[in-house]
């Protein structure tokens, strides 16, 4: 696929639909089928997040009726499980490590990405191959020698711990690669020309013609920040220094199960991505798109 | 800076480049090579994190081929990549064609469709555990009860366990498919529908003819990025599966848990490390195999 092809693509879905061919006037049955079918189909999707949200305001006793609306609604729940304060500690401890993670990432994605793409140096094949070639090495492999490593070090149990092993990745640089290469040259050689030094030509010039890549990999890197689960599992051991998800899974452990809870904390985990995607729907989506062609 | 200003324009991009390159190959040496090589060391040595590490040649491949948990955990990984891949695939190539075709609140149907992709694997991993429990508590059997149909114990039996498991997995990951299929439809060229159109050509045609094979190149990514989205899955189940880790009879357990559990449970480090060369190996094969597979015909 060439760029001229898949930019536009991107673009397309914002549009609205194209489809091809004029619109038909007037209700067709076969398309009013198709949009019953997919309605239908969209409301079994949000569901599950349909029930967990009503779950968490609704009080214990009503808890295990089927009914989505509940009799009065309540913020009861939300306030047992702030109460307890470890859960702020841990949305505190997700949000920092999610956010440090991905100004890290999307910086030295860019400048490696950038690097690899308008320097001509000997060996550049070589470093992009390798890097690239980590991208089949599954998490799993890495995370006992991780351990070991943060062991030795004494990172366990520490946000630096949590963090060190995402501050770079591979298909953030593959993909901002793909992004220098369509910004021309010539931008480049101006810049030369008015005297910027190359960090300044990539950071002031290069930097801001690709917004819609960063953007789209930020999004994707905090989302997987947000909701990592096995490496914080596994490098964290006090309770302080949880993350949501962690946090999570000794909620329910304690005692009995208490549904209500577990449905609040999950919704509490959730809230946040929900809201910042409602916000920033067209730009989420569209970073998807391009994500997805690009990779 | 001298030294600087007498380098060729050439030379100076060399600089510039190393420059740029410093932090991220230390990064890349210690953080993803080393470790690599470091794991493969291991996985033939004997070592519980406490006395020295001690070489013992293929003993850990040898114990984990002999090791009848290894197998049963092996082909609950494969059920996960067999079932869920085509699943999601096709379920996500539909949604994606149809809501191609519609105009009335179409950006609404395709954020509800997304939504999931943006929930935490593990939060949602407790809300469908939550659904499967037996009534009273569980949604899902109170329906089937009141339609007087007998309940199902999801988690609790070896043979529903692990579809049970499975259907978050690929419910989060449609909204994610679902996107990169519109795309992919969209970058496919109109005119080549308008002229399949002329000739009085039927969708169903179109759809065979032009479409898919147009759309090559992103089943291609689909197929191998979720595959291996199956082939590592985790999250869901041990958090659907706490108080049993891996569900009855190891019928949910799969590989990166049976790592989880020697390498953090046992302390048998290098037993663990064996058990990720083997998914690494089985990562590389199925992807290569995909690949050759859906590249050329």
């Amino acid at each position: 696929m060439t760029d001229t092809q898949i930019k536009p693509s991107a673009d397309a879905l914002m549009r609205g639909p194209a489809g091809g061919g004029a619109v038909k006037p007037g209700l067709d049955p076969v398309r009013v089928i198709r949009w019953t079918l997919l309605a239908m189909g969209a409301i079994v999707m949000v569901m599950p997040i349909i029930y967990m949200l009503s779950a968490s305001v609704k009080y214990p006793h009503e808890m295990f009726e089927t009914n989505i609306i509940p009799e009065s609604p309540t913020f009861f729940n939300y306030g047992r499980v702030l109460e307890d304060g470890r859960f702020y500690r841990w949305f505190l401890n997700s949000l920092v490590i999610a956010t440090v993670t991905t100004v890290s990432a999307v910086f030295f994605d860019a400048l490696v990405g950038y690097a690899l793409c308008k320097f001509k140096f000997r060996g550049r094949y070589l470093v992009f191959i390798a890097i690239l070639s980590t991208l089949m090495i599954p998490t799993e492999m890495l995370i006992i020698p991780w351990y070991m490593m943060a062991r030795n070090f004494g990172w366990l149990d520490t946000y630096w711990g949590i963090m060190f092993p995402g501050m770079m990745t591979a298909f953030g640089t593959f993909l901002m690669k793909q992004f220098f290469e369509t910004v021309p040259d010539d931008f480049l050689e101006a810049a030369r020309i008015d005297g910027l030094n190359e960090f300044q030509i990539w950071w002031s010039v290069a930097m801001p013609l690709v917004t819609p890549a960063l953007s789209a990999l930020a999004i994707f890197i905090f989302l997987g920040n947000w909701t990592a689960f096995i490496w914080p599992l596994i490098v964290t051991t006090s309770q302080e220094l949880y993350t949501i998800p962690v946090g999570l899974t000794t909620f329910s452990v304690e005692q009995s199960i208490q549904w209500e809870l577990i449905m609040t904390g999950a919704a509490l985990a959730t809230i946040p991505t929900l809201v910042v995607f409602l916000i920033f729907q067209r730009y989420i989506i569209r970073g998807v798109a391009m994500a997805g062609l690009k990779g | 800076m001298k030294l600087y200003d007498r380098l060729s324009i050439k030379q100076k991009q060399v600089v510039w480049a190393w420059t740029f390159l410093a932090v991220p190959v230390v990064f890349y040496v210690v953080i993803r090579f080393y470790p690599t090589f470091d794991a493969i060391v291991l996985s033939f040595q004997s070592w519980n994190m406490l006395e020295a590490r001690q070489w013992n040649g293929f003993d850990n491949y040898a114990t984990l081929f002999a090791d009848p948990v290894f197998w049963k955990v092996f082909q609950n990984t494969f059920l996960y990549l067999i079932i869920g891949t085509p699943t999601s695939l096709i379920f996500s190539f539909l949604i994606a064609y149809h809501l191609d075709k519609t105009r009335f609140l179409h950006g609404f149907l395709r954020a509800l469709y997304f939504l999931p992709f943006l929930t935490s694997t593990v939060a949602m991993a407790w809300v469908w555990r939550w659904f499967y429990q037996p009534v009273p508590v569980g949604i899902f059997n109170s329906f089937l009860s009141s339609a007087g149909i007998s309940q199902v114990p999801f988690l609790n039996s070896t043979t529903y366990a692990l579809p049970a498991v499975l259907a978050p997995a690929v419910w989060a990951g449609l909204g994610f498919q679902i996107i990169i299929f519109m795309a992919g439809l969209r970058a496919i060229p109109i005119s080549y529908y308008e002229a399949a159109r002329i000739d009085g050509v039927s969708n169903w045609t179109i759809l065979r003819e032009i479409t898919l094979p147009l759309m090559r190149p992103t089943i291609v990514f689909l197929v191998v990025f979720s595959s291996i989205g199956f082939l590592r899955i985790f999250d869901q189940v041990f958090n659907m599966t706490t108080n049993n880790p891996g569900g009855p009879l190891n019928a949910t357990k799969p590989l990166v848990m049976m790592i989880y559990q020697t390498a953090f449970n046992s302390f048998d480090m290098g037993y663990a490390a064996a058990q990720t060369v083997v998914l690494f190996t089985v990562l590389l094969i199925v992807s290569l195999i995909q690949l050759r597979l859906l590249r050329d015909r």
